[in-house]
């Protein structure tokens, strides 16, 4: 009996969390990127799109604001006709859009939603998998997700799809290092790898970003402030490479519409290509659900109000809530950045990520442990630390100056005349 | 005047850095994200839009009022003054109609008519809307300036024979048009 209710109340939150909370925050998410950059480029963007009441006789339509676009569009994908051209790798191509999208929503078990809620005197954690190694298994776990595009771009036999494939495994490789790289830092200071505790911690101690309330216990104020340092180095690091991680606009060389035709996804329809623009949009959720939980609080909501708000029986709900508007803004901002930010070139990518992100995020690694060691360590062991990280990153970039090839202004067919 | 050398401006450290400019960046498309929301796009005005950037909603907010005394519709046939129609039946037009979208079969007005004059109207006229062009050339080429191009434009059926205006259609399309030629009545 007792093991039939454990797995009744598993089963729930997978149910609950994965396919009623997750998987319809892709189709929300897919709207919020169509209006708000429809609103960025002065446009209306879809609008139309509610219940159509008038098919059944009714006076009027209600639009909804466009609201039931994705459904129309994800019925218009169910009903398109499924093709498989015959030149391609059959095993591998079925394979692929199923590998871009379960690793996405396998990394859903370890996000902590919101804090617990209490049935039948029992807590509950918001969280399907409360694993003590949340972050590295995330990592592991959403990389996988590029097999399923390289397998994509290998198996489609045609030419598009394989650069497509390529530059993704290269942008990949360049881009994981830097991203485990730069949250060892967060790790130092939360002496945790349970996403949950970490949550916690914000929620007790104030958050990564903003420390500025829960302050009558732990480390004091200065220290954190100091921690900021490391922290936003950290966090423009973290954000880039997910960015990267997600094939999200400024690194979206994998699938870029204007080289590439559709990259990876050429050569797929109907249902297939489904999964892959889900795939990519679950990873989008996960990334900033990610993101939000190691850096903004999860579902912290701040002012020292979480204590009484977790004390409440369905105080997680209020939690959830707020973590999905945290999820929901950062969403907005990965939108933000498409239309802000143009595609980089792929020789600058890989210099983005294997010349300064990966050093960078190596140096803030030593940076952020002469922070939180420098109580113990005292005064002059700290100052000597600090100059000869100092003298260290200094040589860096002398090296990585000096080594970049020299241009001449007139390059190339100019410096010929 | 000496040769001035104008220095190429370098960029500064913090443009170098790289992220305050994307930075600005950001606040660059917000504003204009929040201009948009706010109805403030630049030519929001001068384009009647809807309220949400640049664009008007279409069945709900027309061009009508402002289109231009130039703008080419749906060609029509048009009656004079004392109702008579217009058109002749010369089908130049329908030589000249380019995609041969007019179709006309001539008629004799006959003797005990009051325009018995005249002595020719069209007995069938039509034009396949599903060809026309709207170049405008019947309008050009027609002598009795019988036919012309109004300010139509939503033409729709739900067939091919639909989208065939007869006779009938034309003239309510086109409706009268006064103080043109005169030849044929006693007005001048």
């Amino acid at each position: 009996m007792e093991l039939l209710t454990d797995l009744a109340i598993i089963l729930a939150k997978v149910i609950g969390l994965t396919f009623m909370v997750v998987l319809p925050l892709v189709p929300i998410s897919v709207y919020f990127e169509r209006r708000f950059s429809a609103i960025i480029q002065d446009r209306v963007g879809p609008n139309r799109v509610g219940i159509p009441l008038t098919l059944f006789g009714a006076k009027k339509d209600y639009h909804l604001f466009g609201l039931v676009q994705p459904m129309a569009d994800g019925l218009k994908l169910f009903l398109k006709e499924d093709f498989t051209p015959n030149y391609v790798r059959k095993s591998f191509y079925w394979l692929a859009p199923a590998l871009t999208v379960i690793p996405s929503l396998v990394t859903v078990c370890v996000v902590p939603f919101g804090s617990s809620i209490t049935i039948g005197g029992e807590e509950h954690k918001l969280v399907i998998a409360d694993l003590d190694v949340g972050p590295l298994f995330v990592f592991a776990v959403s990389s996988l997700t590029v097999y399923g595009i390289t397998l994509a771009g290998w198996s489609s036999n045609s030419k598009y799809p394989f650069v497509g494939g390529v530059r993704s495994t290269a942008q990949m490789i360049s881009y994981e290092i830097a991203l485990g790289l730069s949250i060892i830092p967060l790790l130092l200071y939360y002496g945790d790898l349970n996403l949950s505790s970490i949550v916690q911690h914000q929620a007790d101690h104030g958050w990564l970003l903003l420390p500025f309330w829960g302050n009558d216990s732990g480390p004091p104020l200065v220290e954190k402030l100091v921690f900021l340092v490391p922290a936003l180095i950290a966090f423009v690091i973290f954000t880039t490479s997910i960015f990267a991680e997600t094939n999200r606009m400024p690194f979206d060389l994998p699938e870029c519409e204007t080289e590439l035709v559709g990259g990876y996804h050429t050569e797929y329809s109907s249902m297939k290509f489904a999964m892959f623009f889900m795939g990519e949009y679950a990873a989008m959720v996960i990334g900033s659900a990610l993101i939000v939980t190691l850096f903004l609080g999860g579902w912290s909501i701040g002012f020292g109000l979480d204590a009484a708000i977790s004390d409440l029986a369905f105080g997680g709900l209020i939690h959830m809530g707020v973590f999905m508007t945290k999820l929901i803004a950062f969403i907005l901002f990965f939108i933000l950045v498409r239309w802000t930010v143009p595609r980089f070139r792929y020789d600058q990518l890989m210099r983005l990520g294997w010349v300064v992100f990966f050093e960078a995020a190596l140096i803030n690694v030593f940076l952020a442990a002469f922070v939180i060691a420098a109580p113990d360590l005292g005064w002059i062991s700290t100052i000597v630390g600090l100059v000869l990280l100092a003298i260290v990153t200094g040589a860096l970039i002398w090296v990585l100056k000096t080594s970049d090839p020299k241009h001449s202004p007139n390059s190339g067919l100019l410096g010929q005349n | 005047m000496a040769i001035v050398k104008v220095k190429r401006p370098e960029l500064g450290a913090g443009e170098k850095f790289y992220l305050g400019a994307i930075f600005k960046g950001f606040l660059v498309t917000m504003k204009h994200a929040i201009d948009s929301l706010r109805g403030k796009t630049r030519g929001s005005k001068d384009l009647r839009s809807s309220g949400l950037g640049a664009t008007m909603q279409y069945p709900e907010q027309k061009w009508d009022e402002s289109m231009p005394e130039y703008y080419r519709g749906a060609p029509a046939l048009v009656t004079d003054e004392q109702d008579r129609e217009r058109c002749v039946s010369c089908q130049l037009c329908e030589f000249i109609c380019p995609p041969k979208a007019i179709r006309i079969v001539p008629g004799e007005i006959p003797s005990d008519d009051p325009w018995a004059k005249v002595e020719k109207r069209p007995k069938e006229f039509e034009i396949d809307m599903i060809r026309c062009i709207y170049c405008g050339m019947c309008e050009e080429v027609c002598p009795e300036q019988a036919i012309y191009l109004r300010k139509d434009y939503a033409i729709t059926g739900l067939s091919r024979e639909e989208m065939v205006h007869d006779k009938k259609r034309l003239y309510e399309i086109g409706g009268k048009r006064v103080g043109l030629v005169n030849k044929w009545n006693e007005l001048k």
